[in-house]
């Protein structure tokens, strides 16, 4: 997975993403403040939500408590 | 990664499941999927709003998609400053994917940094139209296709196995179709940036006599240049 790593943590683009969700952002957003390609936020972003690290709500995404829990780990 | 995750699965949402002799066509658009790549599992509608130059290549550690791979790699940045992304795909597993890459900078001093599909299974391969049965029933052909922002397919290019593509050729086709959406123009054989367009010619005789008095550089009514 690419945000998950095979050992079950964060990988380095996760660990950006998530730190970015400091206030419900936009995909779009997250890319800018991470310059991570939009496409590979946009993957990211989706494959922590399945992970429940990370939720979305009108296009908004914002860190879940696991997400919180996953950053300070 | 086990050879299940690396499976590349058709978005059900997309006609192209139930019509699966369809082939991608110009100004069609593109077929979705969801693929297994070695930056994880993306979808063809995480690029929306980007140009992407989605390309196949016949198999890792060949010379010749060696070869092709660093010229890639060597226009990602172009293509970038252009809003373009590059896919790479192949019916390799993930795991050579990553061992080629390494194996690309390690021997080249060149990183890979787009994304390239495990299409183990043949479905994106199948979707698009990159298997040429009668050249190779494992390979998939050196294809490329360029699907706008919108996800609707652009230009196709098909090259044979035993040839290694132009990127230069690729780069100058983005140019063309960038330049053709914002100022309404063709482009003639062997255009450049830079140099002038052709005017979509008349459609009216009206219209034919009018573009004769309109000041653009004419050959004839129906041949017209202009500087953009």
């Amino acid at each position: 997975m690419a945000c998950i790593g095979s050992q079950g943590g964060l990988t380095e683009s996760a660990h950006k993403m998530l730190s970015s969700l400091d206030q419900p952002s936009t995909a779009e957003d997250v890319a800018a403040r991470t310059s991570l390609p939009l496409f590979r936020v946009r993957a990211g972003l989706r494959e922590m939500m399945e992970a429940n690290l990370v939720e979305m709500e009108q296009s908004l995404y914002r860190l879940t408590e696991s997400g919180r829990s996953a950053l300070q780990s | 990664m086990s050879s299940q995750d690396a499976s590349s699965t058709p978005n059900p949402s997309h006609p192209a499941e139930s019509t699966p002799a369809s082939l991608p066509r110009l100004g069609m658009a593109a077929p979705l999927f969801e693929a297994v790549t070695t930056h994880g599992k993306i979808r063809l509608e995480d690029f929306r709003g980007s140009w992407l130059v989605l390309f196949s290549h016949p198999a890792d550690f060949t010379p010749v998609c060696t070869t092709e791979f660093i010229a890639f790699a060597g226009i990602a940045s172009e293509l970038r400053r252009r809003g373009v992304e590059l896919l790479g795909l192949s019916i390799d597993s993930p795991t050579s994917h990553i061992a080629w890459a390494l194996n690309i900078k390690e021997k080249f001093g060149i990183e890979i940094p787009f994304p390239i599909i495990a299409d183990s299974n043949k479905e994106v391969a199948t979707l698009y139209g990159m298997l040429s049965p009668g050249e190779s029933k494992t390979e998939t052909s050196r294809c490329v296709f360029v699907i706008d922002p919108d996800g609707i397919v652009r230009a196709m290019i098909y090259y044979p196995l035993t040839t290694g593509r132009n990127t230069d050729e690729i780069l100058r086709l983005i140019d063309a179709l960038q330049t053709t959406d914002k100022h309404k123009v063709a482009t003639p054989a062997n255009w450049k940036p830079g140099e002038k367009a052709i005017v979509p010619p008349p459609t009216t005789l009206e219209e034919a006599e009018a573009r004769l008095r309109s000041g653009l550089e004419c050959a004839d009514w129906y041949f017209c240049k202009r500087a953009l």
